[in-house]
C-alpha cells in the first residue's frame, strides 16, 4: 500500500525531522505521502511535495488544526489511516503527543523512536536511555512507530509530488490552545545543528551560561544544556540534551561543566566527535569523549573564545 | 475529584544497566528497583491537589509482579489514600497497560489521571495518550505546570520549541515531566501509616483485558562502544584536532 508520514512544521516552515522521516518511511512502505496539517500552512504543503521519493502531499488546513493538538490531529489521522500500512511521525514533542492516541484507537502497538529500519516490519529501538538496543517484529497490520532523527539522514530536495487538499473532519471540541512561551533565537536548531555546545551545573548561574554564546556564535553552533542548567533556570527546558528531553548527534558536541549521567550521554553520545570540558578528571563524561580537556571552564571558555577569534572564526 | 495516578516499578535510575550475555533483555536481577521518576511527580502532584482541597481521593495503580506493591506504598508513605495492584508477571506492552487502565478507570471513575509521560526502562512515552484515545478523552502531555478549575485544567506543556499552554475539558489524561515539582520524600510516620492503607489485588483477566504481547522481541544488544578519548593539554591543541578531524 502506501506510508504516510506526519509532517513537523510550524504553519511557515516544513522543519528536516520531516525529510528524516521520509527516509525511514520509504524503506517501510512505499509510495509515502507525507501530511502536513496546520493553519495557513501552504508555503508548507508546497515544500514537502518537493521531498524527493514523496508521491503525494496532503495538506489539511482548518482553524482546529493550527495548533497540532492531538485529538483532532487523531481525527484526522484515523479518516486517512485505512489507505496506509504505515503510519509514521518523527519522535518530536508533536509526532510523541499525536502518534499514540492514533496507535490505541486503531489497536494497534506503536513502536517508539525506531532506530533502524532492518526490515519492512522490523526495528531497532533504543530502550533504558539508548543503553540497550532492542530489535522488535511488529505484528501483522499497520506499522506505527515514531522516528529517532537522529538517526536517519534527510531526505533530499527536488521531488515532485501532487499536492492534494483534504479536510479535515470536526474538531473533537476536547481542548484548546491557550498560548504559547517558544524560545527565540537567531542559532541553528539543537536537534539539527552541525555543532552543538552545551553546558551543564558546572556553569552556575544564567549570567554565567552566556559564555556559551560568544563560543556557539563563532562556531554557528545551537546551544544545550543538561537537565541540571534547566531545572537551575539557567536556560529554558527546550534546551534540554538527554534521554528525557533532545536527542542530538550532530558532528561536534562540545559539553561544558557536564558531569556526564546516563541520562545525558543518552541524548548525545552518537555524535560523531565529543569534546569534554570539565575540573573533574574523574568525570564521566571523559568515558565517551574523544577530546578531553581537564580544567577550569571559567578559564578554558574565554581561552577557546580567544583561540577561535585569533584564527578567524567570527 | 478523585484521581487516579498510574505508577509503574522500574530499574533505579542511577543504576548502569548491563544486556545479558544471551541478548534476551536487560539483567534485572538483584538490581536496585524503584518507582519511575515520572511517576513520582505524578503523585506529588496529585497529593498537593489533594493538600489545597482541590482533589478528595488519591489512588495509586501498578501493573508488575507481588514486588510493585511496595511501589504502591511509597506512593501511599507519600500521601495517595489507597492502592490497587494488577498483578502480572508477564510483559505488559504500553497499549495493553492503556486497556487495563481503561478497564479501571472505567470502575473508579477518576476525573482526572495523572501519569509519568515515559517509563525510564522500556522509555516508551504512549501510555497517557493511549489511555486518553481509548476513553476519548483529552491528554496533555508533558505537563511543566498546572491549573486545575472545577470543569477544566490549564497545563503549561514542555514542548520542543518552549512551552505552549493547552486548557483540556475533565475528565483529562494528564502526563508529567520533569518540572512540574519535586517530590517529596515520605516522611518516617507517613511510611507507618502507609502500611495501615489498602491495596485491592486484580488480575488482567479480572478486567477482562488480553495483555498478550504483540510485539516480538528478537534480540537486545548493546549499544555501539565509543573508543576511549585522549585528554588534550591546551585550547589550542583541541582546535588542532578538530581541524584535522574536519568538524571545525
Ligand atoms: C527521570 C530522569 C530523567 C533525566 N533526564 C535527563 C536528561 O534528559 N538530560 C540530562 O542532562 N539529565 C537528565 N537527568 C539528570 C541526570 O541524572 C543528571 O542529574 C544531570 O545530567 C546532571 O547535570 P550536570 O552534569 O549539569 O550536573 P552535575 O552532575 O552536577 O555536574 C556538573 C559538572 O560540572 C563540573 N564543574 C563544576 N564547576 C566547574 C568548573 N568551574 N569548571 C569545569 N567544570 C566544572 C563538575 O566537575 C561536574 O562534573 C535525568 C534524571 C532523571 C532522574
Amino acid at each position: 500500500m502506501a506510508s504516510l508520514v506526519l509532517a513537523e512544521h510550524d504553519n511557515a516552515m516544513l522543519k528536516d525531522a520531516t525529510h528524516k522521516a521520509v527516509t525511514a518511511a520509504a524503506a517501510i512502505s512505499t509510495p509515502v505521502h507525507v501530511l502536513v496539517a496546520g493553519e495557513n500552512c501552504e508555503a508548507v504543503a508546497q515544500a514537502a511535495a518537493k521531498i524527493a521519493g514523496v508521491e503525494k502531499a496532503l495538506h489539511a488546513d482548518a482553524p482546529s488544526l493550527a495548533r497540532q493538538l492531538a485529538e483532532p490531529m487523531e481525527a484526522l489521522i484515523l479518516s486517512l489511516a485505512g489507505a496506509y500500512d504505515a503510519i509514521l511521525a518523527p519522535a518530536t514533542t508533536t509526532g510523541k503527543n499525536i502518534l499514540p492516541r492514533v496507535a490505541a484507537s486503531l489497536d494497534t502497538p506503536q513502536v517508539s523512536e525506531i532506530l533502524k529500519v532492518v526490515s519492512p516490519d522490523t526495528f531497532e529501538h533504543p530502550i533504558y536511555a539508548g543503553n540497550a538496543i532492542e530489535t522488535v517484529q511488529a505484528p501483522a497490520g499497520k506499522i506505527i512507530a515514531t522516528v529517532r532523527t537522529a538517526a536517519f539522514g534527510a531526505a533530499a530536495e527536488g521531488g515532485g509530488a501532487t499536492l492534494e487538499k483534504i479536510t479535515a473532519p470536526a474538531d473533537p471540541g476536547l481542548s484548546k490552545f491557550i498560548g504559547e512561551a517558544l524560545s527565540k533565537s537567531e542559532r541553528p536548531e539543537l536537534t539539527s545543528a552541525r555543532i552543538v555546545i552545551s553546558g551543564g551545573r558546572g556553569l552556575g548561574s544564567a549570567e554565567n551560561f552566556k559564555l556559551l554564546d560568544s563560543v556557539a556564535d563563532k562556531l554557528h553552533a545551537a546551544v544545550g544544556a543538561s537537565r541540571a542548567a534547566v531545572d537551575a533556570g539557567y536556560v529554558p527546558n527546550d534546551y534540554q540534551v538527554g534521554q528525557t528531553g533532545k536527542v542530538v548527534a550532530p558532528d561536534l558536541y562540545i559539553a561544558v561543566g557536564i558531569s556526564g549521567a546516563i541520562q545525558h550521554l543518552a541524548g548525545m553520545k552518537d555524535s560523531r566527535k565529543i569534546v569534554a570540558i570539565n575540573k573533574d578528571a574523574d568525570a564521566p563524561i571523559f568515558q565517551v569523549a574523544d577530546y578531553g580537556l581537564v580544567g577550569d571552564l571559567f578559564k578554558s571558555l574565554p581561552e577557546l573564545d580567544e583561540e577561535l577569534a585569533k584564527r578567524g572564526y567570527k | 475529584m478523585k484521581v487516579l495516578v498510574p505508577v509503574k516499578r522500574v530499574i533505579d535510575y542511577n543504576v548502569k544497566v548491563r544486556v545479558k550475555a544471551d541478548q534476551s533483555g536487560v539483567d534485572l536481577a538483584n538490581v536496585k528497583m524503584s518507582m519511575n521518576p515520572f511517576d513520582e511527580i505524578a503523585v506529588e502532584e496529585a497529593v498537593r491537589l489533594k493538600e489545597k482541597g482541590m482533589a478528595t481521593e488519591v489512588v495509586a495503580l501498578s501493573i508488575g509482579p507481588h514486588q510493585a506493591s511496595e511501589t504502591i506504598r511509597t506512593a501511599l508513605a507519600m500521601g495517595a489514600d489507597r492502592g490497587i495492584l494488577v498483578k502480572t508477571d508477564q510483559t505488559v506492552e504500553p497499549l495493553a497497560v492503556a486497556k487495563i487502565l481503561k478497564a479501571i478507570v472505567e470502575a473508579e471513575r477518576p476525573d482526572l489521571v495523572i501519569t509519568g509521560k515515559q517509563a525510564i526502562d522500556d522509555d516508551s512515552n504512549q501510555v497517557g495518550q493511549m489511555l486518553a484515545a481509548l476513553l476519548g478523552w483529552p491528554q496533555a502531555t508533558f505537563a511543566h505546570s498546572l491549573e486545575l478549575a472545577a470543569d477544566s485544567a490549564k497545563v503549561a506543556r514542555e514542548i520542543d520549541g518552549g512551552l505552549q499552554t493547552v486548557e483540556v475539558k475533565l475528565p483529562a489524561v494528564i502526563t508529567t515531566d520533569l518540572r512540574l515539582n519535586e517530590p517529596r520524600y515520605a516522611s518516617l510516620p507517613n511510611i507507618m501509616k502507609a502500611k495501615k492503607k489498602s491495596i485491592d489485588e486484580k488480575t488482567a483477566a479480572d478486567l477482562g483485558v488480553d495483555i498478550a504481547p504483540r510485539l516480538k522481541v528478537l534480540k537486545v544488544s548493546e549499544p555501539p562502544k565509543r573508543g576511549g578519548g585522549m585528554k588534550v593539554e591546551s585550547v589550542g591543541a583541541l582546535l588542532d584536532r578538530l581541524k584535522a578531524d574536519g568538524v571545525i
